[in-house]
């Protein structure tokens, strides 16, 4: 649970972890019929898509997008007209 | 009801389309009308909380602009032109925030327009502002919002469905005509059904999803809300069609189901052929709702319709299915709320002399911005999606989705439309099933093998219920691309049942308090 919660990259709280290790085994245990039956039914195919639709291609035209002000009007840290971040490698890296 | 008597009447109990007909005549102004929903919203929403964000400022503008237009003699820009609308907070419109319900969003100012939006504005519909949801359209009662759960109107001690449980109440309380929903696996039907308003949810990519936040992209659809069939109608010839912004969106005509509304008051049902799910009934189903969805079915019948009983019985794992594929897909559409470029930074991390990472900084802030709900299924997801299990879960899930699809097959070979409650029960207390999430799941029973099956669907209101006294929705299915059959069964439905009692069902809804 803690490995899958760091893959999430959500930092729960040992209170969290506990409710939701328990939630989470319940719902697991209803949702498991799904191998049941497709080991009764062999040979069906996934569908992952409900259209059915193939690739959709588009002429490669420039389009005007968003204005460099518009696209950091909403970050939560900028500077130099660019996202401000943390560090994102580490000092070996 | 006649145009003439508007002036003097409440224009909020109208239809849209009464109201965009007198827009259209010059019988009352499309401000006049945005006013009198505003008033509504400002006496009401106290109680209902149906709303997150009112625009009312850039509303009155849209109103005026359509007034110009009119009184400058120009064709009014669509058949709801001056109708206002609620638009679910999962749709984006430039100049008003954006949350999802979510605190992760909360202040967001959207840079751009959602394609559903722009068309909305294009139309002349005058948005009235953004409606509560579940966090990121996760729930089936709205209790999942991080700003506070919405209440149903029958009964403000209950919840109002979800995840467009905003949408539906506003609806209900007469805050809004119209309403922009979004059906993942029934956030717009099942909160119709306890509302006793209609939803649509279209055929998968009937509607371009181009600036919604997304939830599971193999299955969301954005589809139209209002009180009545013909409403629901005149918003989705305005909300469909193809877009190449998304590149899901069907590329075909838009069905016309204006016209099939109208075929279906005129025609009725008979001669058609309407299957009723063997398997959407009986146990975990309220005995009120079974009692309403039978009546609905003998009203069908001596409307002329031929009745078929179809068996799926696939559908029985369709649950077990969706709430697979749902949080995988979730898993990874949530990650882009990575704390960089928009909303919540959680960064007061204390780590010694190490440099904060950003890895760090978007594991606090998801902590911090999801709710439950959200943190649940984004590592149920998670998980599912993981080596080892991706065959046994996930990949199962998409196989059990093939066996759903070909049990529609089957059925739609035996009819032309199928039926079932929209919900298995009527709306619930508040609170009464916030901490058993299984039991949150059983709500969308109905509903989801429409949508792992990318069909249209909808919720009609069929009646109330004998033991709870609340609103009652009949589920009307059609084949893919199938609405015009759907909206005409739906369309029928209804005009029976106004001949039956008199007035639509969302015309029983108790008088809210007003708080001036």
């Amino acid at each position: 649970m803690v490995h899958l919660a760091q893959l999430a990259r959500i930092d729960l709280t040992t209170d969290e972890l506990d409710l939701y290790v328990g939630q989470l085994s319940v719902i697991l245990d209803s949702v498991a019929s799904v191998s049941a039956v497709t080991t009764a039914n062999p040979g069906v195919e996934p569908t992952t898509h409900a259209a059915g639709l193939t690739n959709v291609y588009r002429p490669d035209v420039l389009v005007p997008g968003l204005s460099r002000e518009a696209a950091l009007a909403g970050a939560p840290a900028t500077q130099d007209g660019r996202f401000r971040v943390p560090q994102i490698l580490g000092e070996q890296e | 009801m006649s145009t003439e008597t508007l002036s003097g009447t409440d224009l909020t109990r109208q239809t849209a389309s009464a109201l965009a007909s007198a827009i259209a005549d010059g019988m009352v102004s499309a401000v006049e009308v945005t006013q009198a929903h505003l008033d509504r919203i400002g006496d009401v929403d106290g109680a209902v909380h149906a709303f997150l964000h009112v625009s009312a400022d850039s509303a009155l503008d849209q109103a005026r602009t359509v007034d110009g237009a009119r009184s400058a003699g120009r064709q009014l820009a669509s058949p709801l032109a001056g109708v206002p609308l609620a638009l679910k907070d999962i749709v984006v419109q430039q100049g008003s925030p954006a949350t999802a319900g979510s605190a992760i969003l909360r202040g967001w100012m959207p840079p751009y327009h959602a394609t559903v939006t722009r068309r909305l504005l294009d139309a002349g519909v005058v948005i009235l502002g953004k409606t509560n949801l579940d966090e990121f359209a996760m729930g089936s009662s709205t209790e999942n919002s991080a700003y506070g759960p919405s209440l149903n109107p029958w009964d403000l001690g209950r919840i109002p469905g979800g995840s467009g449980g905003g949408s539906a109440a506003a609806l209900a309380a007469y805050e809004a005509p119209l309403a922009i929903g979004t059906d993942t696996g029934g956030s717009i039907r099942q909160p119709a059904a306890l509302t006793g308003t209609v939803g649509a949810k279209p055929t998968y990519g009937g509607v371009s999803r181009y600036g919604v936040i997304a939830l599971a992209s193999s299955l969301d659809q954005v589809g139209p809300c209002a009180r009545t069939v013909l409403d629901t109608a005149l918003l989705h010839e305005v909300i469909a069609g193809h877009d190449p912004r998304d590149s899901t969106s069907i590329n075909a005509p838009v069905p016309r189901v204006v016209d099939a509304v109208r075929r279906g008051v005129a025609d009725g049902v008979r001669g058609m052929k309407i299957g009723v799910v063997k398997q959407l009934g009986g146990k975990g189903y309220q005995a009120g709702v079974l009692e309403s969805f039978d009546a609905a079915v003998a009203s069908l019948i001596e409307a002329g319709a031929e009745i078929v009983e179809v068996s799926c019985p696939n559908f029985e794992y369709a649950l077990a299915a969706y709430y697979l594929i749902l949080p995988s897909e979730c898993s990874s559409n949530l990650a882009r709320f990575d704390a960089m470029r928009y909303g919540l930074r959680v960064d007061d991390i204390a780590t010694g002399a190490e440099p904060v990472s950003a890895e760090a900084v978007m594991s606090a802030t998801r902590d911090a911005g999801f709710g439950a709900e959200v943190k649940r299924r984004v590592i149920l997801g998670t998980y599912a999606l993981s080596a080892g299990y991706y065959d046994a879960y996930y990949g199962s899930a998409l196989k059990v989705r093939t066996l759903i699809r070909q049990d529609f097959e089957k059925a739609y070979a035996a009819a032309d439309v199928l039926i079932s409650p929209a919900s298995p029960v009527t709306a619930f207390a508040l609170g009464e099933k916030v901490d058993d999430p299984m039991a949150m799941y059983l709500n969308d029973l109905a509903t989801i093998p429409g949508s792992l099956a990318g069909i249209p669907a909808m919720s009609v209101p069929c009646g109330i219920a004998s033991d709870t006294s609340l609103p009652v929705g009949l589920q009307v299915m059609a084949p893919a691309l199938g609405e015009e059959r759907m909206y005409q069964v739906a369309a029928a439905f209804e005009a029976d049942y106004v001949r039956r009692f008199g007035g639509i069902v969302a015309d029983g809804a108790p008088e809210l308090a007003v708080a001036r």
